[in-house]
């Protein structure tokens, strides 16, 4: 499968979006920031369509939407952020809003089903370079921060307690948040993005009982999903993020399984 | 030892209208055991943020000194409330590991593993340290906690009951291990308690906080003869 150009692009990336996905999401999960994860894609969604509109690319839209949602969900605090229950109302709006933009573009209709469910086989070179420095960037700024960050996420009262600043933190894991869905939802959709940043880790989470654990754990679910779901793809011509989220699930349910047995 | 480690001059505390105690004058020296005692909401847990630096008073300074060869004092510290997840994954070693300190390393050098290795052992965690932290009683996850502040390698160890939700065997055990500990490593300690049996037999003095002020006196005489007239 890798004799056509657009697999070995399709490979990279999404390999590069299953690394981030993967060592991002086990913060995700530990934070309980699912839900924020997902409202991040809707409005990066938005933000994909407002560029669309304005001419400008759509990435440049995401980041700016995305990044803009999350100081300000920072400058709220994120607990209140989600006791809000007005919040899945407020990310419909962004919804909306994407798709009025859209509308006002002229773009197709499957300009919007690729960002929100990403075009695998329409990736190009550049896309790649792009998708491959930014996930460096984060995960690099995840390492230089991995400590105080694996303390807050697990042990936010421990933290404060020992003088980490939880705020300083919060606010870094955020943009950091907000850089990999806008970058991974640019190629394989924000659905999938959404998808790997919690299903691997949560998968993690019922397996492991260690940092290191959890890590592997949740990279290699998210590899293992992305690489198979691709194979998939590649025989039956059937969309890749289907298998890519049907793997993960079964994965999930077994991970479930084995954790229910263990404990007894 | 007689060297002060914590100077505390005229420090007062409100919140909006609500004043929870002022002029508060005291010092706590190297290696000295105190109880702080006083009846729910009287400000305890407020003064041990403040002690540690987590919140900052409405006016009056802390002054925290150094041992000698020391760059600054360090501070263990067991908050009262914490708030982990029902499933929260990790094990108690990892757990405890979470407060080895900083590093660019995201794993475990060899001498941090050492360290954790003998803090574990010292805490009597050594045998469910592969447990995860949730699975754990609530004496056991007490100790956790402890030997996560323990890891700080402190010079005071603030404990901000620590021991309340245990049975009378249990804080015994409790606070023999802490007696012990801070016997051995010369620390500090303060301890936050309503078991005013448990505060004269681990600690030689009390502060009190009493109407927005602090008695304080040797922690045999607290009984409730020497405490009339004082709600507690
Ligand atoms: N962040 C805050 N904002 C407003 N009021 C506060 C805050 N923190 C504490 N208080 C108030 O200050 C008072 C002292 O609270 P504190 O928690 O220090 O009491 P405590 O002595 O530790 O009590 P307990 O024995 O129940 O633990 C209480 O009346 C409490 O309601
Ligand atoms: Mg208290």
């Amino acid at each position: 499968m890798f004799a056509f150009t657009f697999m070995r692009h399709a490979f990279v990336a999404s390999t590069f979006i299953a690394l981030t996905c993967g060592v991002i999401g086990v913060f995700v999960v530990a934070r309980q920031l699912s839900f924020l994860a997902h409202m991040l894609s809707e409005i990066g969604f938005a933000g994909a369509a407002f560029g669309a509109f304005l001419g400008i690319s759509p990435l440049i839209g995401m980041l700016l939407f995305t990044l803009a949602s999350s100081l300000l969900i920072s400058s709220l605090s994120v607990e209140r952020v989600q006791r809000e229950s007005t919040i899945s109302a407020v990310s419909s709006l962004f919804i909306g809003s994407g798709i009025l933009f859209l509308a006002l573009a002229n773009q197709s209709s499957s300009y919007a089903t690729d960002i929100l469910f990403g075009s695998i086989v329409g990736i190009s070179q550049s896309g790649v370079w792009q998708l491959v420095v930014l996930s460096l960037v984060v995960l690099l700024t995840i390492w230089l921060i991995f400590r105080p960050l694996q303390f807050d996420s697990f042990d936010s009262v421990g933290a404060k307690a020992n003088g980490v600043h939880s705020r300083v933190i919060g606010i870094i894991f955020l943009i950091l948040l907000a850089m990999s869905v806008s970058v991974g939802a640019q190629i394989v959709g924000s659905m999938l993005v959404f998808i790997l940043l919690t299903l691997p880790a949560s998968i993690a989470k019922a397996l492991g009982h260690s940092m290191k654990q959890l890590l592997l754990i949740s990279v290699a679910a998210a590899l293992f999903g992305v690489w198979l779901g691709l194979w998939l793809g590649y025989l039956t011509n059937w969309p890749v993020t289907f298998f890519i989220a049907l793997i993960e699930v079964i994965c999930y349910m077994l991970a479930l399984l084995v954790q229910k047995r263990r404990n007894g | 030892m007689t060297d002060p480690i914590l100077k505390v001059t005229d420090l007062a505390m409100s919140f909006g209208e609500k004043t929870v105690f002022k002029n508060l004058n005291f010092t706590i020296d190297a290696g000295e055991k105190l109880a702080l005692i006083g009846h729910n909401g009287a400000g305890k847990s407020t003064l041990v943020k403040l002690l540690i630096g987590l919140t900052h008073p409405t006016a009056g300074t802390i002054t925290r000194i150094p041992l000698p060869g020391h760059e600054r004092l360090r501070i263990g510290y067991v908050p009262q409330f914490r708030n982990l997840d029902a499933d929260a994954p990790l094990s108690v070693a990892s757990f405890v590991a979470l407060n080895v300190g900083l590093s660019w390393r995201p794993w475990l050098s060899h001498q941090e593993k050492e360290r954790v290795t003998q803090v574990l052992e010292q805490t009597q965690l050594t045998q469910i340290k592969d447990r995860p932290i949730t699975l754990t009683s609530g004496g056991e996850r007490q100790r956790a906690y402890l030997a996560q502040a323990l890891l700080a390698d402190p010079d005071l160890l603030i404990l901000d009951e620590a021991t309340a939700s245990m049975d009378v065997d249990a804080k015994v055990q409790m606070m023999a291990l802490v007696d012990t500990i801070v016997t051995q490593q010369k620390m500090a300690l303060v301890f936050v308690s309503h078991d005013l049996e448990l505060t004269a037999r681990y600690t030689d003095r009390y502060l009190l906080i009493s109407n927005q002020q602090l008695l304080t006196g040797s922690s045999k005489e607290v009984n409730a003869d020497s405490l009339k007239g004082v709600r507690l």
